[in-house]
């Protein structure tokens, strides 16, 4: 009699011990993520606050209240480089997703021939390395370079242009390189959530006489609305980030004609007398530039609904 | 009017195709040219590919860097495997109120740019050089530890993982199988095509890194492909057709990934969005 109790009561022990595991165990899946997620996220972000009300050269920081801060709003290779990267955004973005946009369309029509082909080769770039790519459209805009040579053999010019030294020519160059990258990649998203679509809506669309202009923009564009929300953020935040290309094409010049933000940040850093205090601060402007935009984007999908 | 129509469609699709494609042909056709036709505007393929391939081996450390990003870039992938998948199952099937403002709180990492958090980092990897020198600068352990967990790929096997049956997690249960025992003999090899999915994700983007190796890897020797044509595209006198082979080098894994795992490679993508 006894031992049975004592049985019955080792019974619920182990079973609320299992209980107990299975309800936290959960943790332990977890923690590793989440502890590296603490230090190399963080920490980093917190120890960047810190350093953006610090300043000297390299090791030696000392705190100096809000001056990164006012340096900012006087500092000419901050507000080119903000400038630039505002450019970068306002005309690369909307450029891309609105050629994504039409292919994606075009390709999602099952009578259209050679669609696997087209779709292949518009995907393609994605396979670039970013410096890759970044080398070879260097090159093909250089002075020698093919498209020169293009333009020179068809008449359109009649001697070769120094692209990447123009400033104007130059931004245009890393707005086309980014578009060429990109483009093909978030066509994919679009396409992959056309497929989904039922296309008796566009059938019953057109028999109630509606052409493809107001298809597309009765139909195909509220119903992707999720997923272009989802690669205007993601190419916004990209796009806040452009340092490789940049790097690579043009490393900011002529003069600081493409510099990008991340760019200001690595030279400030690692290729001028480090101040990481300033380039802290400096690395600030994108966090801050990155949630606002996320919601905006947010707020203005979100009211259409 | 119709047919119109359609040889528009046609025409701009080529011109789409030939824009995307062209550089590629430039860069295959290139490899095999020599330097000086490279310039000239040259465009069909030359005979010096032979040539190229061995003043790229000769002369630039390629082998080296060829190893260094290898290297990385499988560490790097499983390590990401393992830990986010871990991480999304047990956000997932071990749901609970508190870990959902944890995952919550994770996602918000994908806003932060890198360059906002490189600075605190080398700052971190410097600090341990010395008594850490496996982890200090200028190791491939540090180019590799700050890459792995990401919110991005968390944020993935979570999606994926509530397309996973919990019938299997019960049977695992009634079978005798510890928690630890379900996730690794039955999680894993269910999600096969996840997993594969991630891993091509993880290994491009390892394997196409460059601006933190830039900044932790100083030394020559431990360049990776990145780096390497980076340097070689920023000199002065460029060998084009030297440079093209050591582009088309780099960008075969990635390619042959492509090819053949193509669909595995959308599905990656749009597991991120799904859900």
């Amino acid at each position: 009699m006894g031992q049975q109790l004592i049985n019955k009561e080792h019974i619920t022990h182990k079973r609320s011990m299992k209980a107990f595991i299975r309800k936290h165990i959960g943790w332990l899946f977890i923690i590793v993520s989440v502890l590296a997620i603490g230090l190399f996220y963080f920490y980093p972000m917190i120890e960047a606050f810190l350093l953006s009300f610090q300043s000297g050269a390299g090791a030696s920081l000392k705190y100096v209240g809000f001056d990164n801060w006012m340096r900012l709003f006087g500092d000419p290779s901050f507000l080119a480089a903000l400038i630039n990267t505002s450019i970068y955004l306002l005309v690369q973005v909307p450029v891309m997703i609105v050629l994504a946009l039409i292919f994606s369309v075009l390709l999602n029509d099952p009578t259209l021939k050679f669609r696997g082909f087209f779709r292949t080769a518009i995907f393609l770039p994605c396979v670039t390395s970013l410096v890759a790519y970044s080398v070879i459209f260097k090159y093909l805009f250089g002075v020698d370079g093919i498209v020169n040579h293009f333009l020179l053999n068809v008449g359109a010019i009649s001697e070769s242009i120094n692209f990447l030294a123009d400033p104007i020519w130059a931004k245009i160059i890393i707005i086309l390189a980014i578009t060429w990258r990109w483009t093909g990649y978030n066509m994919i998203f679009y396409l992959s959530s056309l497929q989904n679509v039922d296309h008796s809506i566009y059938e019953a669309a057109r028999i109630d006489g509606a052409n493809a202009f107001q298809q597309f923009f009765q139909i195909t564009i509220p119903l992707l609305k999720p997923i272009i929300l989802f690669t205007s953020i993601t190419s916004t935040i990209g796009t806040l980030q452009l340092f490789d290309e940049v790097m690579n094409i043009t490393q900011g010049g002529p003069g600081n004609a493409t510099l990008s933000i991340s760019q200001y940040i690595y030279n400030l850093s690692f290729e001028y007398t480090p101040d990481f205090g300033y380039a802290a601060t400096v690395s600030y402007v994108i966090v801050i530039l990155i949630v606002f935009l996320s919601i905006i984007q947010f707020k203005v999908a979100g009211d259409k609904k | 009017m119709k047919k119109c129509k359609r040889i528009f469609i046609y025409t701009f699709l080529s011109i789409a195709t030939i824009v995307s494609i062209f550089p590629f042909l430039w860069m295959i056709s290139s490899m095999t040219n020599q330097s000086v036709d490279v310039t000239r505007g040259r465009l069909l393929p030359g005979t010096h590919l032979f040539e190229n391939v061995k003043k790229l081996f000769e002369t630039v450390d390629i082998v080296p860097a060829l190893v260094n990003s290898g290297i990385i870039a499988v560490v790097t992938t499983f390590l990401t495997l393992f830990i986010a998948s871990l991480a999304g199952y047990g956000f997932e099937i071990h749901r609970s109120k508190g870990k959902d403002i944890v995952f919550n709180i994770v996602l918000l990492t994908m806003m932060i740019p890198f360059a906002a958090i490189m600075v605190p980092l080398y700052r971190l990897f410097g600090g341990i050089t010395d008594t850490m020198p496996f982890f200090g600068i200028d190791t491939l352990a540090a180019a590799i530890l700050p890459t792995v967990t990401t919110a991005f790929f968390i944020f993935f096997f979570r999606q994926n993982t509530k397309m996973f049956s919990r019938d299997l997690i019960e049977a695992g249960r009634i079978d005798g199988l510890s928690e630890w025992g379900i996730f690794l003999r039955i999680y894993v090899p269910t999600m096969k095509t996840t997993y594969a999915a991630a891993a091509i994700i993880a290994f491009m983007n390892s394997w196409n890194n460059y601006l933190w190796p830039l900044v932790i890897l100083q030394s020559p020797e431990k360049r990776t492909i990145p780096l390497l044509i980076s340097n070689l595209g920023s000199s002065y006198s460029p060998d084009y057709g030297m440079i093209m082979t050591a582009i088309v080098i780099a960008t075969l894994p990635t390619a042959l990934v492509f090819f053949f795992m193509q669909k595995h490679f959308v599905a990656g993508m749009m597991g991120s969005v799904k859900g």
